[in-house]
């Protein structure tokens, strides 16, 4: 529990949490933002760089681009959230109550029953790589199969009929 | 002497670093190695903007800013005074905190790149283990920043501006990243400094730099190309159109905050370069070997004006892409280009060290790309050329 954890840990919630109750749906896109930050610092933290960089990589630089202009086309930026939102506060909160309890069990549950490493584990990209080439090769080979159907599914729908591939 | 020269940054921290007491000593290290790297890079940014202005009226057959000292040198400082001491306008319906926000963020992003750049020997702020990650990883954040501010100001120039800039930034960030690929292939590393490293050493007076292979100059002219395009400079620079959506995604912005993305503009421009030179150019090496007597240091920033002098070049010689043109070269030119290179470097990698590999890999290079140019064309074979303008 040093001040830097503390640190990251209020910023991780704080934009999650302003994210949620925010009423300009672009302000909560970039608080969502915020609270990614906060958790690719975290991993940061721990020693995994890999994590950290792809977190800020694929979150920061591409998916909450994606989201911004997901609510830009869907609807007016200026449109405020309507009282429909508050109606599901409660079974929301339910939810959230309820997977926070499932994750902390399990969390609690097996921790105890594996000894804690006294020698932090060492996540260097170089091993990664190395995992992902040897031992992880066929998943990395299924996943980048259905990105590369899922990247021309994309294509094949963006493309304007009327006029042919352009 | 040359190494006692080469490294007397090196040697002129470690002497500070005596007077410091023991619990201050990481975050003074810090501070001795943060600071002249934010001060040499804006005034790089400076001396760029007046070679940059004076270079292209060159260009232009006409003078350039010559009033301020000798033959304009002292324009950034009337440029700076000019832009602190004008008024700051925030249109009434911007976002307030957003607008103020986005050239901050711009400007953060562009500075902590700088972080794992090797400027010279033993000279970075910190060698990451994934320190091209990180660049990459920082540097997206400014596509973040440009959509701040284009969203923020209310503006349908700057809403247009900025999602012109970000498509276009996505778009070229591939090709980018995947032209790198090879040379990280190469060196089987992603720490920057042991790219350099591994482009040490000298055959006869010939450095081992990883532009002169088949693979290397096809990846760097594709990185420098996607640097341009990334930077938003001509003829890339479509977000900013002038005759057509003023100036982009900061429009809206005026007085420092317009020279702080100006800066940031800059600095991105120079930090891609600064890769490049990392990636294909050995980094702060010296061309020959019997050049090497010359501090690294003096070699890294040689090497990033004559890119920056090669991007000048440009800008005063090609005229502005369009929309489509711009996105298909990337998609259909540049990113199969770069996956095809990266095939190459792997042949280049498991052939025997001979003329054969020179040839095989150059064939599939060179094949791949006229077969591709021509399918970009509209009429895809050999046929009296026709243009076609607006459709």
């Amino acid at each position: 529990m040093t001040i830097s954890f503390l640190l990251l840990a209020a910023i991780t919630i704080i934009g999650t949490a302003a994210a949620m109750t925010l009423k300009n749906l672009v302000h909560c896109v970039l608080a969502l933002t915020l609270g990614l930050v906060g958790l690719a610092a975290l991993y940061l933290q721990l020693g995994a760089q890999f994590v950290g960089f792809t977190q800020i990589l694929v979150y920061v630089g591409a998916v909450a681009i994606l989201a911004a202009f997901a609510v830009m086309m869907t609807r007016s930026a200026n449109q405020t959230l309507t009282q429909t939102a508050s109606s599901f506060r409660a079974s929301g909160a339910l939810i959230a109550v309820l997977v926070f309890a499932v994750l902390a069990w399990a969390i609690y549950s097996g921790t105890s029953k594996q000894p804690i490493l006294s020698a932090q584990p060492e996540g260097t990209v170089g091993q990664v790589g190395v995992a992902l080439m040897h031992h992880f090769v066929l998943p990395l080979e299924v996943i980048g199969l259905l990105l590369t159907a899922a990247l021309i599914g994309a294509g094949i729908l963006a493309m304007d009929e009327h006029r042919g591939n352009r | 002497m040359p190494e006692m020269i080469d490294q007397i940054f090196v040697v002129i921290k470690h002497w500070l670093m005596g007077y410091v007491p023991g619990a201050l000593q990481p975050i003074a290290s810090a501070i001795l190695s943060v600071v002249p790297v934010m001060i040499a890079f804006p005034l790089l940014f400076a001396i760029t903007t007046v070679l940059e202005r004076k270079g292209l009226g060159r260009m232009q057959n006409r003078y350039g800013p010559n009033r301020a000292g000798w033959f304009g040198i002292l324009q950034p400082m009337a440029d700076g005074v000019k832009s602190l001491t004008k008024e700051d306008i925030v249109p009434r319906t911007a976002d307030q905190l957003v607008h103020y926000l986005a050239p901050v963020v711009m400007v953060i992003a562009s500075f902590l790149v700088y972080a794992v750049l090797p400027i010279g020997r033993n000279m970075v702020i910190a060698n990451l283990n994934a320190g091209v990650l990180f660049f990459f990883a920082v540097g997206s954040v400014v596509e973040l920043s440009v959509f701040m501010a284009g969203w923020s100001s209310h503006s349908k120039y700057s809403l247009l501006g900025a999602m012109r800039a970000i498509a276009q930034m996505i778009s070229y960030e591939m090709p980018l990243v995947l032209s790198s690929v090879v040379a990280i292939m190469a060196a089987g590393s992603l720490s920057t400094v042991s790219i350099v490293n591994m482009q040490a050493g000298y055959t006869g007076i010939w450095p081992h730099w990883y532009v002169f292979t088949p693979w290397g100059i096809t990846g760097f002219i594709i990185f420098m190309i996607a640097a341009t395009a990334e930077s938003n400079r001509c003829p890339f620079d479509m977000p900013e159109g002038e005759s057509e959506i003023i100036a982009g995604y900061f429009i809206e912005y005026s007085g420092f905050k317009f020279a702080l993305f100006f800066l940031a503009e800059y600095l991105g421009m120079f930090a891609t370069s600064a890769m490049a030179i990392t990636f294909f150019l050995g980094g702060w090496a010296a061309p020959f070997s019997f050049l090497t007597w010359i501090p690294s240091y003096f070699w890294f920033f040689a090497k990033l004006l004559t890119i920056i002098f090669m991007f000048i070049w440009v800008r005063g010689t090609l005229p502005r892409l369009r929309m489509d043109q711009l996105m298909n070269f990337a998609w259909k030119f540049m990113l199969p280009l770069s996956l095809i290179n990266i095939v190459g470097a792997g042949i280049w990698h498991f052939m025997a060290a001979g003329f054969a590999r020179w040839g095989v890999v150059s064939l599939l290079i060179v094949l791949s790309c006229v077969l591709l140019s021509r399918g970009l064309r509209r009429n895809k074979w050999f046929h009296v050329r026709t243009y076609r303008y607006a459709s």
